[in-house]
């Protein structure tokens, strides 16, 4: 089935105050769709004007927000939940316009996860509890948590809906006000989401700013008038925005991506069967989303002895991967999300050749004709080296992954583990004892085992070294949005007897 | 003998940022989205310690990357360019609608004896 080019509007605002408002300077940036390079619509370049006046309506909504009942904002959460699920399909066509990405992952992965998020977190805040503890028999010790106030969120391109999705819920959940940032990359999503969910918060709950990183990012980060920011990107910004808020002594959750290993034992091909099938698979995921994902399984290890046989299948595999229309629910690879990033992962190929790895299958741009000879299609690429090269040390955002052999299991955590990331690992084996000693020996914070690529709401999910802190996805997110309230009781009738 | 070197195109733009903000500072990026990526900065907009290594200077510009990933990167001559495009990150080309990339290529055995055996950075 094939779909087309959603229809747009010729222009969009910022949503503040519950109203959607032309930003104050007037400028407006063009928005294009890899697919294709065509025009999207304006959104508005906002500066550090509109970033207070959002800051400002989020302050005044903050207390009444704050003072809501778990009952109301978990039925808010749900009912943004049931809005997103009833138009599923225009979502999925505005995020592969605005991104890139095939229409079949849209409509069965982003925005089906999107909607789940929305839903654990409604549950997470009615089901959870504060505590008390009787320190002795007079004096009591009770823990009530408050919300930290008003949040900054910066999130990235690469799954605009579903990482506004990871990172709305917990802190509105929790009682948060928030002003968000989309990439101006993939700002349509958030837009579309905000036209239809306009009356759900009370005005200044949430608040949708558009923009560049130095215009708008900056002001947001910097603000001396919010009280955290949570940000998903790379190492500099991130850098940068700690130092921010280091000045309001505010605190900061970060995801700022890997270079995650995805190691292959050689039991995987003691069968023939539907287990090694689901690995030959797990290997190729390297192209899941075009590559653009910060858990990309970009290093493919695998045990020397079936390293031939191994990397046989998966260099099928990978070539019969189907590039062509993203709109077409038979395509399984699109477009990268930008004309650079498509530039950065050319120009890593050409590296990764220099420094003498060998290619095994694809390597250069895919120059899909018609209608889409504009768009920006890499061939789904695997190199052969060694784990020193730039190319198995650096995130390239691509359909590449770098492929190296190992002896044992000292050597498949020893290449696993030398990288300056954290975030994520894949351990495919039928040894039972692999199974455990091998995640736990890596430094990732998620380690997929005999998986890969799955991100249920309900499984923590962030970063080891410099690849963050923070863990999404689950209950214990709230309190990264959280003050603890120690409230210390009293019920002597007696004195001290110091004074 | 330079570690890094800047294309005329890329050169325009930086002096054309020069003139808008006084003096500058690039930061190469690593990590996901925008990572991988040369950013530049007003000076003192960073905060840059021992942990930053020096490469060199392009158009009156100092370039530092962080030294545990410049590590991973020394075996490579670094040239800066620039490409249409939109990141996300602060860098002061964004709003331009262009974006500094890096190119890069292997060291030559000359260069790579300069610079890595005798602890020049």
């Amino acid at each position: 089935m094939s779909y087309s080019k959603p229809k747009f509007k010729e222009q969009y605002n910022n949503f503040i105050n519950g109203k959607f408002v032309a930003p104050i300077g007037g400028a407006y940036f063009e928005n294009t769709s890899p697919v294709d390079n065509s025009l999207i619509a304006k959104y508005p370049r906002s500066q550090k004007e509109d970033v207070e006046s959002a800051v400002n309506a989020a302050n005044a909504a903050k207390d009444s927000w704050g003072n809501t009942s778990a009952a109301e904002r978990a039925a808010l959460l749900n009912k943004v939940a049931d809005i997103i699920e009833e138009n599923l399909e225009e979502f999925a066509l505005v995020e592969t316009c605005d991104n890139g990405k095939p229409i079949r992952e849209t409509l069965n992965a982003d925005i089906p996860l999107a909607v789940d998020h929305w839903r654990y977190f409604a549950a997470c805040i009615r089901a959870e509890e504060g505590s008390a503890t009787e320190l002795d028999a007079n004096t009591l010790s009770m823990n009530i948590k408050e919300p930290l106030g008003v949040v900054g969120q910066i999130i990235p391109w690469n799954f605009p809906l579903l990482m506004l999705s990871w990172k709305l819920p917990p802190a509105l959940a929790t009682g948060n006000c928030v002003v968000l940032k989309p990439a101006e990359q993939t700002p349509s999503s958030a837009t579309l989401l905000m036209e239809k969910i306009a009356d759900v918060f009370p005005p200044g709950v949430l608040n949708v700013v558009h923009g560049f990183g130095p215009e708008a990012g900056k002001p947001l980060a910097s603000s001396s008038k919010i009280d955290k920011v949570a940000f998903t990107g790379e190492t500099t910004t991130g850098q940068l925005i700690m130092q921010y808020a280091s000045k309001n002594l505010n605190p900061v959750t970060m995801e700022l991506g890997g270079k995650s290993p995805n190691v292959f034992f050689n039991s995987v091909m003691d069968e023939d069967d539907a287990f090694l099938d689901k690995a030959i698979e797990g290997a190729v995921l390297f192209a899941f989303n075009q590559g653009e994902v910060c858990t990309c399984p970009s290093r493919l290890l695998v045990q020397e002895d079936i390293y031939d046989a191994f990397i046989a299948r998966v260099i099928e595999r990978t070539n019969a991967i189907v590039q062509d229309n993203p709109y077409d629910t038979n395509t399984m690879l699109g477009a990268q999300a930008s004309n650079d990033q498509y530039e950065k992962i050319q120009s890593y190929l050409k590296i990764g050749v220099e420094e003498g790895a060998k290619v095994l299958a694809g390597g250069e741009a895919n120059k899909l004709g018609g209608e889409f000879a504009n768009g920006f299609y890499i061939k789904p690429t695997i190199l052969e080296g060694h784990n020193k090269m730039r190319v198995f040390q650096e995130e390239i955002f691509g359909p590449v992954v770098c492929v190296t052999k190992f002896k044992d299991e000292a050597e498949a955590i020893e290449i696993a583990n030398d990288t300056l990331y954290g975030l994520g690992a894949g351990v495919w084996t039928r040894d039972a004892h692999q199974l455990y000693q091998i995640p736990r020996a890596i430094k990732a914070g998620r380690v997929w085992v005999n998986c890969y690529h799955a991100y249920p709401a309900h499984a923590p999910f962030g970063g080891y070294k410099k690849s963050g802190f923070g863990r999404e996805n689950h209950v214990m997110m709230m309190n990264y949005y959280r003050q603890t309230k120690n409230m210390l009781i009293s019920y002597d009738k007696n004195k001290l007897g110091f004074f | 003998m330079q570690r890094i070197a800047i294309t005329d195109k890329a050169a325009a733009i930086v002096r054309q940022l020069q003139e808008k903000y006084g003096e500058l500072i690039f930061h190469q990026s690593g990590g996901c989205c925008d990572g991988s990526s040369p950013m530049i900065f007003e000076k003192g907009e960073m905060y840059l310690d021992e942990s930053d290594t020096h490469l060199g200077k392009i158009e009156n510009v100092d370039f530092y990357m962080n030294q545990d990933q410049f590590e991973y990167w020394k075996h490579t001559h670094l040239t800066i360019d620039i490409t249409e495009g939109r990141g996300s990150s602060f860098s002061l080309e964004i709003p331009l609608g262009l974006r500094f990339i890096v190119i890069s290529r292997l060291l030559t055995e000359d260069e790579n004896t300069f610079f890595n055996s005798s602890q020049k950075s």
